[in-house]
């Protein structure tokens, strides 16, 4: 019960003594962040007696004293090679100009840089209130920010997270701010990556706001650092005849949670939101989906697949509301676990909440170990065990990695699923 | 004109509640002074004369009690229980106990037939004509068999029946306080033994004012004759009723039990927490089902009875099997999780539930599973009817431990929404910690759909008896599991429950 307390103190503590360093100091910002700090000072970092978080314990997280990455590293970290001709680099939270390459024709800029211009748009998505969100309002230095007017094709962009602190244990939260106007489109592939030596805590937050028929594909495939932790939170709301579409792969870090809220607002809204979760032996990963239906005729599809190796456990939970409001909505959820070890643990927790009479509402969740017979047929047909193996988990991910139709993200995405299962799980 | 007799007649049946169980008994009754504290709970353990472990396992309950936290984390919402401003304790007045159903008060006999259940030693439960004078032995194997029924009315059991055919087995029936008296050793073993006292807030209270309730010992390899009942009725006014039942089903034996009960209308809310214990041993089986009929309140929610019940059963042997079947069609609102935890080997845990909520009425149900031994198996079905401006919650845990290899479980939750303004919901809990366990968890909200009406409707049935066949027909798979006497009781249930909540 004390940890909890210290954890929240040592990240106010943080909020306290850098207070006029953390950019935004004379503007607006500076009320967001008191509010936020003052939200965060009630609600305390997130712990397992809350409904939310039964599953994923904080306490290593509260307890790791974390700081910031008060100076930039000089020299510039490996990066992964560019797939998209623009890309986005944020080094420890912050924008790295010298090695991003931004889109033109739309605002594609470092949130620090343009503070100013963001009033009213920064903290409006809903769920401000919710701790980790809280905790990212008050210490957040930087983030990207994507405005897209109406119209406008923003092709493929990449937006790339990497650590790089191994000294000490650093904390950062970037804040980024995702808008499409009107018929909009765009593709953000998203990687984040860090040293396997090091605990940071990389705590983002995503505000997107998807207009009347723009379609947002945002791909996150997370590759932390194995000592990392990643909480991260997604506040997105889409527009009449609008479309947001999540994939997140959670293959890295020690404890992860990748929390996302999507509401539908306007008629005919669209959402897709499929992930794959691979653990290995000390991974702990989670995904806490939220589908808010609040307008009619929306759509809604889940499809969630962990795989468990070693000494891990997953988590999903997912909650799907359909509001009285929100007639004739069909909404499907499907989450599914693999066990590949006798010391993995998962915990699912699907829920629908419905107000609606007219709906089409069904969740499903399944869990279980490799197929025996399955394998057994592979063998008989002189495939080698691991190869066996290796071609069952896919076939179990294919369901979920089948959303993903961006050719680049596909390659991306692949390229990180097979990493894991050579190095991890094999 | 005949038109308007008519007219008449059809808005009053409509406008009427279906709720054709809530008359009120006039009868002498004794109460303990209102209020709860260490005192209530010496009454009540005095008036029953019990012993003193019994009487400080109360009191431990109790001082528990009073540092544990109202739960909130159920989808009902109601408002603060005053545990003041209730009586504990409500009997009618009789001199020291029936000995027979000739002592029983005529008034009471009364109010069992009015319900459909006559304590004569003759007929089998409501909507089944009765099989005069025949005894249990002159019913072939298989057959349609009578059922033992012990009635709790208000704090006390006021009969039981069948009880000499059964000792002839070795069998144990009678109300707990009885069982206090004659058998201390086995309640004393199996009491809390799967409930303990500070399990939830309700199981807690209970075991501090518990009045009477139903106690069943099958020994080892009987297979009880007949189906055994518990009949409970809340009569008097601001009382709750706090019953206990236990039953243990020794090695090798099977029983069925069933349970049903209802109470008058009133205005004000009344608190129903009940504790149920089973305990199945090696190869044993107990089956138990539930007619929830409690008065559910009017169509603006006003009064019906918080039914808040902690049921459960230990599979504590080998091949041994729990299965719970409930329709729950009444209370104002249903907090309910009848629960299996398969500790022996090979054990099997079945939940199969209905559950309807009208009007006002909210239900937040389920069950838990709880697989420890090797190859356990559970099977959940749950069907959810929410109509009118009723909430129906499904919450379902199916948790597998590191050591129950093998592990089983299938759950189904359906729900079926009539009406824009009620809710449906679905929160199952799964938790795995075994490789070679397999789970597997379906649920599916929907409402009836237009050409299943018009193909009914085009028949000839009305709207009204259209919908009731195709919630049968959705229920269907549960209503199977029910005794048969209780199926034909059900069916009509469902079709009452609905009333008004169509056109």
């Amino acid at each position: 019960m004390n940890a909890m307390t210290t954890g929240s103190d040592a990240f106010l503590a943080r909020y306290d003594g850098l207070g006029g360093r953390l950019p935004g100091r004379d503007g607006y910002v500076a009320g967001l962040r008191a509010r936020a700090a003052e939200a965060f000072r009630v609600a305390g970092l997130p712990h397992r007696r809350l409904e939310a978080w039964r599953y994923t314990d904080l306490s290593a997280v509260a307890q790791a004293g974390f700081t910031e990455a008060l100076t930039l590293v000089e020299e510039a970290p490996a990066l992964p090679p560019a797939r998209a001709p623009h890309r986005a680099v944020f080094v420890d939270g912050r924008f790295a100009a010298n090695l991003s390459r931004m889109p033109e024709g739309f605002r594609a800029v470092s949130l620090a840089g343009a503070l100013d211009a963001a009033e009213g748009v920064l903290g409006s998505a809903p769920e401000q209130g919710l701790a980790l969100v809280a905790l990212n309002t008050m210490l957040f230095e930087d983030g990207l920010w994507l405005d897209l007017p109406e119209g406008t094709d923003g092709g493929t962009m990449e937006l790339l997270s990497v650590a790089t602190h191994t000294d000490r244990p650093i904390a950062f939260h970037p804040r980024h701010i995702i808008r499409l106007g009107r018929g909009s489109t765009l593709t953000l592939i998203e990687t984040a990556t860090g040293p396997n030596g090091a605990a940071y805590l990389h705590n983002p937050v995503y505000e997107i706001a998807v207009a009347e028929g723009a379609t947002l594909s945002h791909v996150r495939l997370q590759r932390e650092g194995r000592k990392a932790f990643q909480l991260s939170t997604v506040l997105a709301s889409v527009q009449a005849g609008g479309t947001y579409d999540n994939f997140t792969l959670n293959a890295g870090g020690r404890l992860v949670r990748n929390e996302i809220h999507t509401a539908l607002l306007g008629p005919k809204a669209a959402c897709h939101m499929n992930g794959a979760q691979l653990a290995a032996d000390g991974q702990h990963a989670d995904t806490t989906t939220f589908l808010d239906h609040a307008a009619p005729d929306c759509a809604s599809r889940q499809t969630y697949k962990t795989v468990l190796a070693g000494k891990s456990r997953g988590v999903f939970q997912g909650k799907i509301l359909v509001r009285q409001a929100a007639q004739r909505t069909d909404g499907y959820q499907m989450n599914q676990a693999l066990l590949l070890s006798e010391e993995a643990e998962i915990d699912a927790k699907p829920q629908l909440e419905i107000y609606a009479d007219d709906v089409k509402c069904s969740h499903g969740a399944t869990v279980g170990a490799l197929d025996e017979s399955q394998l057994f047929y592979l063998r008989s047909r002189g495939i080698p065990a691991e190869e066996a193996r290796a071609m069952l988990v896919q076939a179990f991910l294919t369901e979920a990695v089948e959303g993903v139709t961006d050719p680049l993200a596909q390659d991306a995405l692949a390229e990180a699923v097979e990493g894991w299962w050579e190095k991890e799980a094999a | 004109m005949p038109a308007v007799a008519e007219t008449i007649e059809t808005v009053q049946s409509v406008t009427e509640s279906g709720y054709k169980w809530g008359f009120e008994t006039d009868i002498e009754m004794e109460f303990a002074p209102k209020g709860l504290n260490e005192d209530i709970v010496r009454f009540i353990s005095a008036k029953k004369n019990e012993p003193a472990w019994l009487l400080e396992w109360r009191l431990k309950a109790f001082a528990l009690w009073q540092k544990m936290e109202e739960p909130d984390w159920a989808a009902v919402s109601y408002p603060k229980i005053d545990y003041q401003d209730a009586y504990y304790y409500a009997a009618p007045k009789t001199k020291a106990g029936p000995k027979s159903l000739d002592e029983v008060d005529p008034e009471l006999l009364k109010t069992y037939a009015k319900l459909g259940i006559p304590l004569k030693e003759q007929a089998i439960l409501a909507g089944v004509e009765g099989a005069g004078e025949t005894p249990a032995e002159a019913f072939p194997a298989g057959g349609r068999m009578p059922v033992a029924v012990d009635a709790v009315f208000d704090s006390v059991s006021v009969a039981t029946t069948f009880k000499k055919t059964l000792e002839a087995q070795g069998i144990i029936f009678c109300s707990i306080s009885e069982a206090v008296q004659t058998h201390p050793e086995l309640v004393r073993e199996y009491l809390g033994s799967v409930v303990p006292q500070a399990d939830n807030y309700f199981a807690a209270l209970n075991s501090a004012v518990f009045t009477d309730g139903s106690f069943v010992y099958i020994p080892k390899g009987v297979r009880c004759p007949m189906e055994l009942s518990t009949y409970f009725r809340i009569n008097a006014k601001s009382t709750g009723q706090f019953e206990r039942t236990l039953i243990i089903a020794d090695a090798g034996s099977q029983v069925s039990y069933l349970e049903g009960c209802t109470a008058p209308m009133r205005d004000e809310n009344q608190l129903h927490a009940a504790v149920v214990e089973l305990v199945a041993m090696d190869d044993a089986t107990i089956k138990y089902s539930t007619v929830q009929n409690w008065y559910p309140g009017d169509e603006n929610g006003v009064g019906g009875i918080y039914n808040f019940v902690t049921k459960r059963g230990a599979c504590r042997g080998a091949r041994s099997k729990i299965s719970w079947t409930q329709v729950e069609t009444g209370s104002a609102i249903t907090w309910k999780y009848p629960s299996c935890i398969l500790q022996g080997d090979d054990s099997v845990g079945e939940f199969y539930s209905v559950a309807i909520t009208n009007n006002r009425q909210q239900a937040d149900t389920g069950t838990k599973m709880f697989h420890i031994g090797r190859n356990t198996r559970s099977t959940i079905v749950s069907k959810g009817i929410s109509a009118g401006r009723g909430q129906n919650t499904y919450r379902g845990l199916v948790k597998i431990s590191p050591k129950a290899t093998g592990a089983r479980n299938f759950t189904q939750c359906d729900s079926l929404l009539i009406g824009d303004q009620c809710g449906a919901h679905t929160v199952p809990y799964i938790e795995n910690r075994c490789l070679s366990a397999k789970v597997e968890h379906e649920a599916t909200t929907s409402r009836i759909a237009e050409d299943q009406l018009f193909y009914c409707r085009q028949r000839g049935l009305n709207e009204e008896e259209a919908v009731g066949l195709i919630v049968n027909g959705f229920c269907r798979e549960v209503l199977k599991e029910l005794p048969m006497e209780f199926a034909v009781e059900a069916q009509k249930l469902l079709a009452i429950s609905l009333e008004g909540s169509v056109g």
